[in-house]
């Protein structure tokens, strides 16, 4: 114990000046081994074979065992395991089958001791017995586990695992005659030396091969098992039942396993495909390795702390035929680089926020969040409870609740039901979809709906010089009907919004105001209530006072200031703009954009009015020039249809899509569209609103939408008697033979839609219990239970 | 004649309710009928000039029709389906309508067809497995009767195949069947390619890309070259193969299409040894499967003489066969006392390191030489060799000239611990069902050979798997390559060896003449050997390629 420590302290001293370094070995390692003074480390692998001494700055070879001219496959090593009682000792395990003791001590070249050619497979792992000198085990792909006493000729004990390959065989430390083996089929068994017969205990630890294993050097009961499914269990085998106790999910098949010395946590592992790099991890935080070696070019496959006391020396050989010393403390932390802050949407709209504590801290002090500052909700700040890291930022959890009725996006589900996408001619569409979008109260969308309607239907209907005429007058024909209406809803509209929200008693425009931010940050947003100062003084904060200048500044802007004449004068100065404008709407955007405009309704107010008023360029455009071709104004629509998806408001972009089809189709490109169409979907979907989200994605021309109700159309079954899964047929248990589902009208087997009462869980053919229950409240089964369908 | 109302949907019949069934073979029935009638009243009234074409092109259509209900009548699972179209078919021809009748000897050329499981005698656990098979392809194929030998490897087949072909997975379905008719083309296996083509067109491919892969998009042209190493000589593929098609600019793979590609090629190069291994005929609704002449005197058809089955060769070898029928029982008994020899000596007399190194070495090299001696050129059918360019590039011209396969040692590369990693990570759950497929060919067995019973036959099991490997290259550290040659007769691994490397040269006498004692099913149960066998291996060098691209 004496001597221990002192080596402890002399690598605690080598520690200082000692540092992580590698050297090149001339072939792949397969595993490797320390020696117990922790001085040298012994390199094994199909062709090499080598004992190298660690000094301060670098490894030394000291000895090749490979000896001999003709390379034997008895040396092609599969697993070298070095004495830790006896340092002359070591032992490897062939991949022809044959293990093979080696003895130092003797004066010639060759070192080899003895040979046992017991197994007929690859021996997969051989291992000494912790404090007995002479006993060493072995398990084979053969399915067999052999004991030797290197005082013998030939195998002491052999233990039999029905012919499935051992992957791994550990001694137990504390138990002086336990041992554990792996099996690639999942299982972990436990064996007692002395009886050979049959195992202790046996049980499935993984899904796939279990490829290692090992003991905890303190711990009595607990086993670290490492598989292919990508998995590190730890088991407390000290129960009547080997329990799991920690579980880590690694990203690949887990090669190797070890428990890290004087942390009681902490284990190293790597891996066996694809990831070269080697992790600590701390069993109690199985999401984050504690710590990351990433010096490997190849996969690692021997991993080794260097000594028994010592927890931050680690030894690694790797396929790319390098020997690495890592110290712990050069190894990465992907703590460190993780994002601390974590941010989740609740079912009914409620926001959880949590971040390191003394972020929140100093920022609360200084500027709240985005969010809470602009919202009546009360703020609730908890310390989550279960941080057991000390040491590391403990974090803050803020949740965030909605009012109750606020922030409802019941707009939102209104006008997906009801808006009509197809089947019916353009015009129809426009109109329907216009009227739903003003009974709800967006008259901006409501206006634009019209608009598309003028644009891609009127032309050619109208003659061009009735149009000025009606216009002033508001007389006969269709389209002057239109055109009234046009104006009476304008008005406020645009006028209201022109004005940037001095109209603060003005509940439509404030709902318009509020329905395009709303979008913007879904439903995070609640409306604030009418008349309210609060939106009003936000909006004519820094932000808006810009956007106001600018609106000054412009000659065409400054007449739509006033309300009053907008229609008057709307003839033929809206003219010019055509080519004005348009920069306009790109410069405010970019505005919007900018990361400095914090309120995100600040940014919606701004776009409205640019937005109104340029579709009501389209309309009196529309009214001069009849025979423009629609195509003319596909740009202009586009554009629309990218502002409203930018805001948030990608219901409206795809809507628009759909029914105008090919007429936009080809200007957006296909991309967009893509993205369109999976946001749409996946809102609906969040509401729940299938039909439509399906109706969605059947009318979606874009081929990687329009594939997504075709994939995953099967729907699995249970038994309802023996709870099993019903594989080959939808209503007949294979297992228990019965048929899982009766109409309890008919007494038929249910091979379709199946319907039943949540009270008594009776049911059966939709139609039958329908029809039953017109006529009767209790249910058809005679249970007496009163049904009710609805 | 309006085509909407014509067109006939058979996927109602691949339900398992019965009345669904029937209303769609009664709607089938009412089409047919119609198209009958129509056909009828036109050859009646004087005909047209104009006429000819629309009637040739509806004849044909009908004739398609009819073929396929004469394959529903032999093939489908369900009884009620079989007997329908079975009437459909005798109205028809009460109509006055040429109707068709199958050709050739049932399922497989090489097996009679009294032995092969009869549809509708099966049992309740090969119903489930035949309806799940006609419920997901619409058919029942010939592979999947001869492979019913073995039920419990059929069901891990058909649910790995259902999986690749039609599940999800990272490439577009009518990608997964032409990738499919690709490596199926490159054997040469016009079953394949056949079946293949059909079911390309049924999910919307486009048929100009059935004119050749110079037609078919630059990423599956991309594709070819390591179709083509991978098939014969697997050995050659670096990474630098993989590069290249991953990093192809617009036409690049992504890593799990990649995987998804190399598991249909390999899993369709395996096929078709298994195709031409048990000499599978044609489906009877493809061509060649049925015939509408009246059957005529003389006993043999088209497709045996094109397949050099003449009927008299047939009689030849069993004639032959009846005069050996001593030696070949007496082959069983030295093969299996051969065995026990191996089990009980194999402690006594160790050979050498280097004897062992060589026995492989050997072994691989002697593998090369073995070949039939009737190697006659063999010009593939016309309509297959335009799906795979560069025919003459296969496995025969690298043993001619004596090149060297490097070896593959399995212990540094191996399916278990790092071919099904990598396949798992990149193309979910694929990994697990080609594992558990692999597991129960290489462990099925019945402890039966021939006429004995309780005979361990894992030793002759590993010894046709490790040959095959050996033929690839792969070394097993733990194997005595010197009990292939005890195991393994000379005219057996001309059988496997044909199989493996160049499966469209196998004959009906190379079936016929090794194990001439053993029964069909354990043949069979040789075949599944092979085409796993085989396919791990092309398996393990395409991983092994991915792998070093990837690190």
């Amino acid at each position: 114990m004496e001597k221990m420590s002192r080596v402890t302290t002399a690598l605690g001293g080598s520690a200082l000046t000692g540092r992580t370094m590698h050297c090149h070995l001339d072939a792949p390692a397969n595993a490797i081994s320390v020696c117990r003074d922790a001085a040298q480390v012994v390199v094994a692998g199909r062709s090499i074979f080598k004992i190298y001494a660690i000094e301060e700055e670098q490894f030394v070879e000291k000895l090749n065992l490979r000896v001999g001219r003709k390379p034997s496959l008895n040396l092609s090593c599969a697993d070298v395991v070095w004495h830790q009682m006896d340092e002359n000792l070591l032992a490897t395990a062939a991949t022809n089958g044959v293990v093979v003791t080696w003895n130092l001590g003797r004066p010639s070249r060759n070192k080899q001791d003895q040979l046992f050619t017991e197994h007929k497979r690859t021996v997969n792992k051989v291992c000494f017995h912790p404090t007995e000198a002479h006993v060493l085990l072995s398990g084979s792909q053969d399915g067999f586990m052999k004991c030797f006493d290197l005082r013998r000729k030939d195998s002491v004990s052999t233990f039999s695992g029905q012919s499935e390959s051992v992957r791994d065989v550990q001694f137990s430390i504390r138990d002086y005659f336990t041992f554990a083996s792996t099996f690639e089929n999942g299982n972990v068994q436990l064996w007692d030396i002395r009886r050979p017969d049959r195992c202790e205990r046996m049980f499935t630890a993984h899904n796939g091969p279990v490829f290692c294993c090992d003991w905890h050097p303190e711990d009595r009961g607990w086993l670290a098992t490492g598989g292919r499914d990508k998995m590190v269990k730890v088991w407390d085998m000290t129960t009547h039942r080997a329990k799991e106790v920690h579980c880590v999910q690694t990203i690949a098949s887990v090669a190797r396993v070890k428990w890290r010395p004087e942390c009681r946590h902490h284990l190293a592992t790597c891996s066996m495909m694809v990831d070269h790099n080697i992790y600590v991890w701390d069993v109690r935080r199985p999401f984050v390795p504690a710590a990351m070696f990433e010096e490997h070019r190849d996969v690692t496959t021997g991993i080794a702390w260097r000594h028994p006391h010592d927890s931050s020396f680690l030894l690694s050989g790797s396929k790319d035929s390098t020997l690495c010393q890592h110290l712990f403390r050069d190894a990465s932390q992907p703590v460190e680089r993780a994002n601390p802050e974590g941010l989740c949407y609740g079912l009914f709209g409620d926001l959880a926020f949590a971040a390191k504590e003394s972020l929140v801290a100093t920022e609360s002090g200084r500027k709240p969040y985005a969010g809470d500052r602009r919202h009546p909700i009360f703020f609730k700040r908890k310390l989550d409870p279960a941080e057991p890291f000390a040491g590391l930022a403990s974090s803050a959890l803020s949740i965030f609740e909605m009012e109750p009725g606020s922030g409802s996006m019941s707009w939102f589900v209104d006008t997906a039901e009801r808006y009509a996408l197809a089947g019916r001619p353009l015009a129809e569409l426009c109109d329907h979809n216009a009227k739903v979008a003003r009974e709800l109260g967006r008259n901006q969308v409501a206006q634009t709906w019209t608009m598309l309607r003028i644009i891609y239907c009127s032309p050619g209907l109208v003659p061009t010089t009735n149009l000025n005429h009606s216009m002033g007058k508001g007389s006969s024909c269709g389209l002057p009907l239109m055109n009234s209406f046009n104006l009476k809803d304008m008005a406020p509209g645009l006028g209201s919004e022109t004005r940037l929200d001095r109209s603060k008693g003005d509940t439509r425009s404030d709902t318009v105001l509020l329905d395009s931010s709303a979008t913007l940050i879904t439903n995070e947003d609640n409306e604030e209530t009418e008349g309210s100062d609060v939106p009003a003084d936000y909006l004519l904060g820094d932000v808006e006072g810009e956007e106001d200048e600018l609106y000054l500044l412009d000659p065409e802007h400054a007449h739509s200031e006033e309300p009053e004449y907008v229609l008057p004068q709307e003839a033929f100065p809206l003219r010019h703009e055509i080519v004005d404008t348009p920069p306009g709407p790109e410069h405010l955007q970019d505005k919007a954009d900018s990361p400095h405009v914090s309120g995100s309704e600040a940014d919606a107010a701004s776009l409205a009015p640019v937005d109104s008023s340029f579709s009501l360029i389209s309309v009196s455009h529309a009214l001069y020039d009849s025979r423009l071709p629609p195509d003319f104004f596909s740009a202009l629509v586009c554009d629309m249809l990218r502002f409203y998806a930018e805001q948030g408001d990608v219901q409206m972009a795809v809507s628009v899509l759909i029914v105008l089809g090919e007429r936009v189709r080809k200007d957006i490109d296909e991309q967009t569209q893509e993205h369109w169409y999976t946001s749409y979907i996946d809102l609906l979907q969040r509401f729940c609103l299938w039909n439509v989200s399906n109706q969605v994605v059947k009318l979606s021309t874009s081929r990687a939408v329009s594939c997504l109700n075709q994939a995953s159309t099967t729907l699995h079954v249970n038994c309802s008697h023996c709870k099993r899964p019903m594989s080959s047929r939808g209503w007949v248990c294979d297992r228990c033979h019965r048929c899982a589902s009766m109409c309890a009208v008919c007494h038929h087997v249910v091979k379709g839609l199946f319907v039943w009462c949540q009270g008594c869980s009776h049911g059966g053919h939709l139609q039958h219990i329908m029809k039953w229950l017109e006529g009767s409240s209790h249910c058809p089964a005679g249970c007496g239970h009163l049904c009710e369908y609805s | 004649m309006a085509e909407g109302e014509n067109e006939v949907r058979w996927d109602g019949l691949c339900s398992r309710d019965s009345t669904t069934r029937e209303t769609a073979l009664e709607n089938i029935r009412q089409i047919i009928l119609r198209k009958t009638e129509y056909l009828r009243s036109v050859k009646e009234t004087p005909c047209r000039p104009s006429d000819g074409l629309s009637n040739a092109v509806s004849l044909d259509g009908l004739n398609k029709l009819l073929a396929h209900l004469l394959m529903l009548s032999k093939r489908c699972p369900f009884k009620d389906v079989r007997e329908k179209s079975e009437f459909i078919l005798k109205s028809v021809q009460e109509l006055g309508i040429r109707i068709p009748r199958t050709l050739g000897h049932g399922p497989s050329r090489f097996i009679p067809e009294k032995e092969i499981l009869q549809v509708g005698s099966e049992d309740t656990q090969m119903h489930a497995l035949f309806a799940d098979s006609f419920a997901a392809l619409g058919r029942l194929d010939n592979i999947t009767l001869v492979m019913v030998f073995h039920p419990q490897y059929l069901e891990s087949f058909l649910k790995t195949q259902h999986y690749l072909l039609q599940m999800d997975g990272p490439l577009p379905l009518h990608f997964r069947h032409y990738i499919g008719i690709m490596a199926a083309a490159r054997h040469q296996c016009s079953y394949l390619v056949n079946l293949h083509v059909n079911d390309f067109l049924h999910v919307g491919g486009d048929p100009k890309w059935l004119n050749g892969l110079e037609n078919a998009p630059q990423k599956l042209q991309n594709l070819g070259e390591l179709n083509k190493v991978l098939a014969h000589r697997p050995w050659l593929i670096t990474k630098e193969h993989i590069e290249g098609l991953l990093k192809a600019e617009e036409h690049s793979w992504s890593l799990a299409e990649l995987v998804h590609a190399v598991v249909l090629l390999t899993h369709y190069h395996s096929l078709a040894s298994f195709t031409f291994g048990c000499g599978i005929s044609p489906e009877i609704h493809c061509d060649g499967g049925h015939t509408f002449r009246p059957p005529s005197v003389s006993n043999y058809c088209i497709c045996d003489i094109t397949n050099g089955n003449h009927s008299v060769d047939e009689m030849q070898v069993n004639s032959a066969g009846n005069v050996s029928v001593s030696d070949s029982f007496f082959e069983v008994e030295a093969l299996m006392e051969k065995m026990r020899q191996l089990q009980e000596c194999r402690d006594e007399e160790e050979a050498s390191q280097e004897e062992m190194a060589s026995r492989f070495e050997i072994e691989k090299r002697e593998s090369m030489f073995v070949f039939s001696s009737d190697d006659e050129e063999v010009t593939p059918a016309r309509d297959v060799s335009r799906h795979f360019e560069d025919t003459s590039y296969g496995y025969k011209d690298f043993s001619r000239h004596g090149m060297h396969v490097p070896t593959f040692r399995v212990q540094d590369y191996c399916w278990e611990d790092h071919g099904y990693s990598l396949v798992n990570r990149l193309y979910p759950d694929v990994g697990q069902l080609i594992d558990e497929k692999f597991h129960i060919a290489y462990n099925l067995t019945y402890n039966t050979m021939a006429m004995h019973k309780d005979v361990d036959t894992s030793m002759l099991r590993r010894a046709i798997w490790n040959y095959i490997h050996c033929m690839f290259g792969i070394r097993y550290d733990d194997y005595d390559y010197g009990e292939i040659n005890q195991l393994l007769d000379r005219s057996f691994k001309v059988y496997i060896k044909t199989v493996v490397c160049t499966p469209e040269k196998v004959t009906k006498r190379m079936y016929d003449s090794f194990w001439r004692q053993f029964k069909h099913s354990e043949k069979v149960h040789v075949n599944l050997l092979l085409i796993e066998a085989r396919m791990q291996a092309e398996l393990l060098y395409a991983l092994r390629a991915i792998t070093r691209y990837m690190t």
